[in-house]
């Protein structure tokens, strides 16, 4: 049975840019713990001959390469929290 | 240089490159978006590439065709079978939190590339794989003190990266290598190459060991190095930055840095430490990708011919491999040699297009593809030189008039007379002319003095202008002096 | 006039064509039922009046004209997922505060391309992460249901908890909804309605804001299985611009529904019986059973081994694939923006995820960053996707023996809102509607009866992929010998 650390907690929340904080990480660390013991049951399965499912059938189609949905900045920026000059604005991420 | 010397040691450079190069299709990858460069900001922009609530990709079958051109025309396998995955990270330039690329099933695996030493001998590097990818959006900096401006135009445009295996041994052999990859995409039309539009970009992984171990060392990755210039100095000083460690018995980090064009030294951008754990997965909006043998055939009959058959073919018409090497480094320089060979003097297409042509363009700051003189015009003047209608002397003024005038070779020669003087009557009147004149030189050079020749083809030039055909001058010289 | 808003979309077409009422008579109906019972039961998020006005005088307009469309009229409820056209459309999560979209889902588009009427925007767990409807940012929804005797608030279910409320409490005639591992299935059960999922890839996921890519689905709640089947007919189409669209004609899902059962092999599965299940749920199952076997058909015992492992299989799946799928919601480019003045772009992020998604969303994307993380990969994500495989395999397994499969839809009935069930109880509820979702099979939940306490009962009906019209067939034979009747639950 796997447990789910504090450190892990940690590391997870800041891969999902997800503030936690100290005693959210204790709980989440139990209750994450809990659920990936649940999720082990899966090791009773004997998958070794198996190929993972990874869609359902089908191959991919492709599509032509024409040039259409552009020009539409109006729209592509209509529910910015920020915006200027056509640029989404965030805060500043280099110097 | 494959080794580096120190005082102290001797390190063998150990360099891999990946290589990102957008496809030229007219839409991006996954979304309907025009693809040009420079257009006003997020103008370029769909509901998909902005990442809007509820968007999906669907891939651009001309981009993946392109790709496959471009694993043909490396000798690469092109897998039938391949699989997209989301990259997954955080980044104002990256609006879906992921990046659609391959990992675990790439389309083009293997391949080579022939490119050349220090010692200027042709050496393979093996190429690990091609994918193809998302390319990001752009960000600015420099607009406000607090805030960031994000242009989502680049964002989803196709790239192909390609990755070498770590073969490269010195700041040279990688911009050859550069150079030659470039070359290839360029002839067979699936990148433009246009490094200062950043077209193609190149990263390169250093590392150092000491010669003759076997393990390699850690190698730094140093990214965006956006022109061949610029990829030597950040190797060279990369090489010297880590060897001056080594020696004074420092670790070498496993880091990204950044080449500073200003300063010429790398500086870290990210440490191991803060690496990312891009959990790579299949994306489960688009299906495994699978490629009829009826597409593979039909990218592989669209190749056109390579750089390297091109220049076996040169190589067999006669010309050297100094002349071919140079007219093959350039698409636009072959397609237009292509037009002159076979349809005059191999030699003189040679020397009239990289020599003076050439020569020429450079001057006035021109690449062949702005030639104000086409391959029928240069063609032109080749043939008057051909048939002797001119010297070899006159033609060079001809070219420089043509250049100048935009006039056909012909008219110029016909409007200023400069045509050719092969009669030999006339020739032996003008010898006559220049002996009767010269009296006591003939007689020096009848008895001994040999040098003198010149002095009679000079005067006999002079007396016609320079329109005497000289091998008829000289024929004729001979004749009347030895006389 | 008030039993308008009682009547089947087959019952509402015909009186409406033979102008017996308007679909403004209509539409006004049913705002005015919103306007009393959903305050209490909060089924809607949004109710977009003047708009259903408009849309009801122009379906009035066409039937008068004879140029009546499929769905002319009649008034749905939309699931805050799908995104609207300059309609707010928030998934109810703090984190798409404002979200207006300049864009319509082909999924809606298809039902306003037959003349429905868009009543409004129903309530749902954030992000469709639930099976009770408490996880939404705008509340909870009340079940209109409730026990015999007790006065106690019922889950209605979900995540399309609103969707299955709003039909269920006669706010409007229909409702879509998506189910992703049983969100439409699971609540209608809870609810006494017919609640269907359609094969993946039968509808276009474009426009239908992403929980889970691979088992993501639209679906529908409605009266009979007739209008379910109508539903279908409008909202299934191949759609380009969603890459797992399957290539598919349109059919006419009502083909079949008077064939009844002779000569069908209907299976049963023993794994269908689980600890600790209502006792009345087993009672139920075992009438259908007889039930089905009177109308002509046969039934097969089969085995669905891996039946018990779909909960986990399926919350690694689509965990890891909404871990991903959310990661679009930054506050860079649309809703909640959380930045303080000298706050670093990471900031931002962290800020405004942490303050824009609930626990339980969380919660899913830990969980799904976990299962994707370096050196948990295979453990996890590849080893569920392979048992996911398994389930494929029993399924096809299965249906070279029978023709359609029969289940109980849930292993509980409603339960109250207040009652505290753990996590892993939670995601239990799905744990017979998840294989369905895993290997892309239609499904469908039928009333069939009640529990001692008189909350409804459901009961699921599986066939192979693209045989909706089968599956419509057999639900369509045992609902109109079940005769279960919707009034005679107890409501609010």
């Amino acid at each position: 049975m796997s447990k789910v650390s504090n450190e892990q907690i940690k590391k997870i929340a800041s891969l999902a840019r997800i503030q936690v904080s100290d005693e959210d990480v204790v709980e989440l660390s139990t209750k994450m713990t809990e659920i990936v013991s649940w999720v082990e049951s899966l090791n009773e399965i004997d998958t070794e001959n198996v190929e993972p499912m990874m869609a359902v059938e089908n191959s991919l189609q492709m599509r032509d390469d024409e040039v259409k949905d552009d020009n539409i900045s109006e729209e592509v920026l209509k529910n910015a929290p920020e915006s200027k000059f056509d640029f989404f604005a965030v805060p500043k991420f280099v110097e | 240089m494959a080794t580096i010397k120190t005082a102290q040691n001797e390190y063998e450079i150990v360099i891999g490159l990946e290589i990102h190069a957008q496809i030229n299709t007219k839409s991006k990858l996954f979304s309907h978006s025009n693809t040009v460069f420079g257009a006003e900001p997020n103008s370029q922009v769909s509901l998909v590439d902005s990442a809007m609530p509820g968007m999906l990709p669907i891939l651009n079958r001309e981009a993946i065709k392109k790709a496959a051109i471009t694993g043909y025309a490396i000798n690469a396998t092109v897998n039938p079978y391949s699989i997209f995955d989301r990259k997954n990270y955080f980044y104002a330039d990256l609006p879906q939190g992921y990046q659609i690329s391959q990992f675990s099933d790439p389309i083009v695996t293997g391949g080579k590339v022939t490119i050349k030493d220090d010692e200027g001998n042709d050496k393979v590097i093996n190429i690990t794989r091609i994918h193809v990818e998302q390319d990001a959006g752009k960000s600015i900096h420099d607009q406000s003190p607090t805030h960031s401006f994000v242009d989502l135009n680049r964002s989803g445009v196709p790239l192909m990266e390609l990755v070498t295996e770590p073969e490269i041994r010195s700041a040279g052999e990688a911009a050859d290598f550069v150079k030659k990859y470039r070359n290839i995409l360029r002839y067979i039309n699936t990148c433009g190459g246009d490094m200062e539009k950043g077209q193609l970009r190149c990263d390169a992984n250093v590392s150092l060991r000491p010669v003759g171990r076997e393990e390699f060392g850690t190698r730094c990755e140093i990214k965006n190095l956006n022109s061949t210039k610029n990829i030597q100095l950040a190797i060279d000083y990369e090489v010297e930055r880590q060897a001056k460690a080594l020696d004074a018995g420092e670790e070498i980090r496993q880091q990204t840095r950044l080449f500073d064009v200003t300063t010429g030294e790398t500086r870290v951008m990210r440490d191991k430490e803060d690496a990312h754990d891009y959990r790579y997965f299949p994306d489960p909006d688009l299906l495994p990708l699978e490629l009829s043998e009826a597409f593979l055939q039909e990218a592989k009959d669209s190749l056109p011919e390579l750089p390297q058959q091109k220049k076996a073919r040169y190589l067999d018409e006669g010309l050297t491999e100094y002349d071919a090497e140079v007219i093959i480094a350039d698409k636009d320089a072959a397609t237009y040699f292509e037009r002159l060979l076979g349809n005059c003097d191999t030699k003189l297409a040679v020397t009239w297009m990289t020599g003076e042509l050439f020569g020429r363009l450079k001057k006035e700051d021109k690449t062949i593809a702005d030639s104000p003189i086409s391959a029928e015009k240069l063609l032109g003047l080749i043939k008057q030189i051909e048939t002797n209608v001119i010297s070899g002397k006159i033609a060079k003024d001809v070219l420089d008039k043509m250049l100048e005038t935009g006039k056909e070779a012909e008219e110029i020669i016909e409007s200023e007379g400069l045509k050719q003087i092969t009669d030999d009557g006339a020739i032996i009147k003008i010898i006559d002319e220049v002996m009767v004149a010269n009296d006591d030189k003939v007689q020096e050079y009848r008895s001994g003095k040999d040098k003198l020749f010149g002095f009679f083809v000079g005067q006999v030039m002079k007396a016609t202008g320079g329109k005497a055909n000289p091998g008829a001058v000289n024929k004729l010289l001979k004749e009347k002096l030895s006389a | 006039m008030s039993d308008l808003t009682k009547l089947t979309i087959a019952e509402l077409k015909e009186g409406l064509l033979a102008k017996k009422f308007t679909s403004v008579e209509l539409t006004k109906a049913y705002l005015e039922n919103i306007k009393k019972a959903n305050p209490e039961l909060n089924a809607y998020v949004l109710v977009t009046e003047d708009k259903a006005l408009e849309m009801a005088a122009l379906a009035d307009k066409n039937i008068a004209a004879g140029k009546a469309r499929p769905l002319e009229g009649i008034p749905f409820a939309v699931k805050d997922l799908y995104c609207t056209k300059d309609i707010k459309t928030e998934c109810c999560s703090h984190i798409l505060d404002g979200f207006t979209p300049t864009y319509e889902s082909t999924v809606t588009q298809n039902l306003w391309n037959d003349g429905a009427i868009l009543l409004g925007k129903a309530n749902m767990d954030e992000f469709a992460m639930g099976s009770t409807n408490k996880n939404s940012y705008r509340g909870n929804v009340v079940n209109p249901v409730k026990r015999a005797g007790e006065d106690t608030k019922l889950v209605p279910g979900g995540s399309s908890g609103g969707s299955a409320a709003a039909v269920a409490a006669d706010l409007c005639a229909a409702s879509l909804g998506s189910d992703t591992g049983g969100s439409v299935r699971q609540p209608a059960s809870f609810t006494g309605l017919v609640g269907m999922k359609p094969t993946y890839g039968r509808c276009s996921r474009w426009g239908m804001i992403a929980y889970a890519s691979s088992l993501d689905q639209a679906g529908h709640f409605s009266r009979s299985v007739e209008d379910s089947a109508l539903i279908l007919n409008s909202i299934s189409s191949y759609d380009e611009k969603d890459s797992t669209s399957a290539q598919k004609e349109k059919e006419d899902f009502t083909a079949k529904l008077n064939n009844g059962l002779k000569g069908m092999k209907i299976g049963i599965a023993s794994e269908y019986k689980m600890e600790g299940m209502n006792p009345d749920i087993e009672k139920i199952f075992d009438e259908t059973v007889k039930k089905a076997e009177s109308l002509g058909a046969e039934i097969v015992d089969i085995s669905l081994p891996h039946t018990h492992y779909g909960a986990p299989t399926y919350y690694i799946i689509s965990t890891a694939e909404a871990s991903s799928n959310l990661a679009r919601y930054d506050g860079v480019k649309y809703g909640l923006r959380e930045c303080a003045q000298g706050d670093s772009l990471d900031d931002m992020y962290s800020k405004t995820r942490s303050a824009g998604f609930g626990p339980e969303v969380k919660r899913r994307i830990m969980l799904g960053t976990y299962v994707l993380s370096s050196g948990y990969y295979d453990a996890y994500y590849i080893k569920a996707q392979k048992v996911r495989r398994l389930f494929a395999d029993d399924f096809n397994k299965a249906f070279s023996q029978v023709d359609a499969i029969l289940t109980p839809t849930t292993p509980n009935t409603a339960f109250g809102i207040d009652e505290k069930l753990t996590t892993i109880e939670m995601y239990y509820n799905d744990v017979f509607t998840v294989p369905a979702n895993l290997a892309g099979l239609p499904g469908i939940s039928i009333p069939a009866g009640v529990d001692s306490k008189n909350t409804p009962i459901g009961m699921q009906i599986l066939t192979p992929r693209f045989a909706e019209t089968e599956m419509f067939r057999v639900a369509y034979a045992l609902e109109q010998e079940i005769k279960f009747d919707r009034t005679k639950l107890n409501y609010r």
